[in-house]
């Protein structure tokens, strides 16, 4: 069984597990950067504290991420129809991966801008530092390094999904893993695919640590 | 004098969830032009509170505060940038960006006013040749040492050519040496580019050192104000006194029936003042505080003696120090 075509299916299966996932993770910081951006600024001791657009955008984001995936895959479903025109596939999986990628990158964004120092931005502002200054030359600036290894977080957490995903046909590696694994018990392709997850997180797991370092200018 | 900055009436209330704080309660103060200002005061004065005030980092719950005449509540956000950029700022912590090198921290006031990429680097290191630190240009605020990094930091402060110099415990987290030299920097800068410099400290010492003009903050009210002689000589109130007296400790024990207090300014610190009047007066003294220093073959500082409990030698020695232009004060109730 380990012809060819089995292993053509696990390259090309990679690269859609990988395309799902660096796609999805792109899209959803799209979204979740500003998101976790704005809930640092209109926070109560934040630049801009405003009660009632915090309260709004803190109240979404608890609401998307405590449910779980599996059942947010379904719950879109229709939405998913209307953007993609169908419900399965790589490019239907998108959909929901972001929706449930996006706040969740707007907490990670938002902890790792609550570490700045408050000392560097009140520093700022007797500098007469208007708000984007200090959102993009301060806040986001300062925080690299820690928003970087959140960019590594995510991107582990929207592979796991992705492979959740194979269970409604949603293309990639955790797709083959259900089909052949779990309905044809041809465990053994199961477990390469397992392998091969776990290789994709490892790897980029190591990318981001390492760029996170290199950019790093606080130690000595 | 033409003041600089106007504090008319300036209270700060902070509003918590269950208690409210008033930091300040209705300060005035004139800051006059080219001044080293020095508002001391006990941990939890108020003082931070009010040196945010004068850049409205903290804006008064009422009261005005002027710059230059102008009254900063009036000004819309953009209008009190523009005026902050005439305002610096310097911090205990020095606040510098930790992922900029030495440069970019100093390019940063720069860019904010939309100075050119090159422009700003050319003032950058014209400040770093100020400040002593060129060769630091390309290192990270994390390479520095606590007296560099504050260098920097007043590099930074400097760039945009500033009327006002706020000074936030700049020296508190520096060991007394690199205190000194900062501090030299300070009065270098203050002499240079008549940069007005408002020094908020908790450390006599410090105010002694390069302020003309000092208030006292205590429990939100400014309890003493004036030149730092006059103040340093007769602390009238209780808080100056235990400023002045800072350090004095326990000395309960040894209080004596009459004490004196004597400071010195103006004598040499090459002579033995209180060993020559010893010998005069052929009666020892008690030293129960000192607190001198030679400052460019000055003596400066003070002391407190117990006298002999004759009193005919104790006027005498009084009137010997008093002769040699010592300021003395008796002390009815020393408690150190």
């Amino acid at each position: 069984m380990w012809d060819n075509e089995v292993i053509m299916m696990l390259v090309t299966n990679t690269g859609i597990t990988l395309y799902m996932t660096l796609l999805s993770t792109l899209m959803a910081y799209v979204i979740g950067l500003p998101l976790g951006v704005a809930l640092v600024v209109t926070a109560k001791d934040g630049l801009r504290p405003n009660a009632a657009a915090f309260g709004i955008l803190d109240f979404i984001v608890n609401i998307v991420r405590s449910v779980p995936f599996l059942i947010l895959l379904i719950l879109v479903i229709p939405l998913t129809r209307l953007i993609v025109g169908k419900s399965y596939g790589p490019g239907a999986t998108i959909v929901p991966l972001v929706i449930a990628a996006a706040p969740f990158i707007a907490r990670l964004v938002e902890s790792s801008l609550l570490e700045v120092d408050k000392g560097v931005i009140e520093a700022a502002q007797s500098m007469g530092a208007n708000l984007w200054t200090i959102i993009f030359k301060v806040l986001l600036a300062e925080a690299r390094t820690s928003l970087i290894v959140g960019v590594t977080i995510a991107l582990g957490t929207i592979l796991g999904y992705s492979a959740m995903a194979g269970v409604v046909g949603g293309g990639g590696l955790g797709d083959i893993a259900i089909r052949y694994g779990y309905y044809r018990y041809e465990s053994d392709i199961m477990w390469v695919t397992v392998i091969l997850l776990v290789l994709l997180v490892q790897i980029l797991q190591v990318i981001g640590t390492k760029l996170s370092k290199k950019l790093d200018k606080r130690g000595r | 004098m033409e003041a600089m900055i106007q504090i008319k009436d300036v209270t700060k209330t902070f509003i918590g969830r269950d208690n409210t704080v008033e930091a300040l309660k209705g300060i005035n103060l004139d800051i006059e032009k080219g001044a080293i200002c020095g508002i001391i005061g006990m941990s939890g004065a108020g003082k931070s509170t009010l040196v945010r005030c004068l850049n409205f980092l903290e804006k008064p719950t009422s009261g005005t505060v002027l710059v230059e005449g102008r009254d900063l509540r009036t000004m819309n956000d953009a209008q009190l940038r523009k005026t902050r950029t005439e305002i610096a700022m310097i911090f205990q912590h020095f606040n510098l960006l930790m992922q900029r090198n030495v440069v970019d921290n100093i390019c940063f006031p720069l860019e904010i006013v939309g100075m050119k990429r090159r422009e700003a680097k050319k003032r950058a290191a014209e400040l770093l040749e100020i400040v002593g630190l060129s060769d630091k240009a390309k290192a990270y605020p994390a390479q520095l040492s606590g007296g560099q990094k504050q260098r920097v930091a007043i590099a930074r402060a400097l760039a945009n050519n500033p009327k006002i110099l706020l000074c936030d415990e700049a020296t508190s987290a520096l060991d007394p040496t690199t205190t000194k030299s900062i501090l030299a920097l300070l009065k270098e800068i203050n002499e240079k580019y008549g940069i007005t410099i408002v020094i908020i400290t908790h450390e006599m010492t410090v105010v002694q050192e390069i302020c003309n003009q000092v208030a006292i903050i205590d429990n939100g009210n400014l309890v003493e104000s004036g030149s730092v002689e006059e103040v340093f000589s007769r602390p009238k109130t209780k808080a100056a006194q235990k400023l002045v007296f800072q350090g004095g400790g326990s000395t309960e024990v040894m209080r004596g029936k009459r004490c004196v207090r004597i400071v010195f300014r103006e004598n040499s610190s090459f002579e033995p003042v209180i060993g020559n009047m010893v010998l005069a007066c052929k009666a020892p003294v008690n030293i129960l505080l000192a607190d001198t220093k030679d400052i460019g073959g000055i003596a400066h500082g003070q002391m407190v003696l117990q006298l002999p409990e004759d009193g005919v030698t104790a006027e005498k020695m009084i009137h010997y120090l008093k002769e040699r232009n010592l300021t003395v004060e008796e002390l009815t109730d020393y408690v150190g």
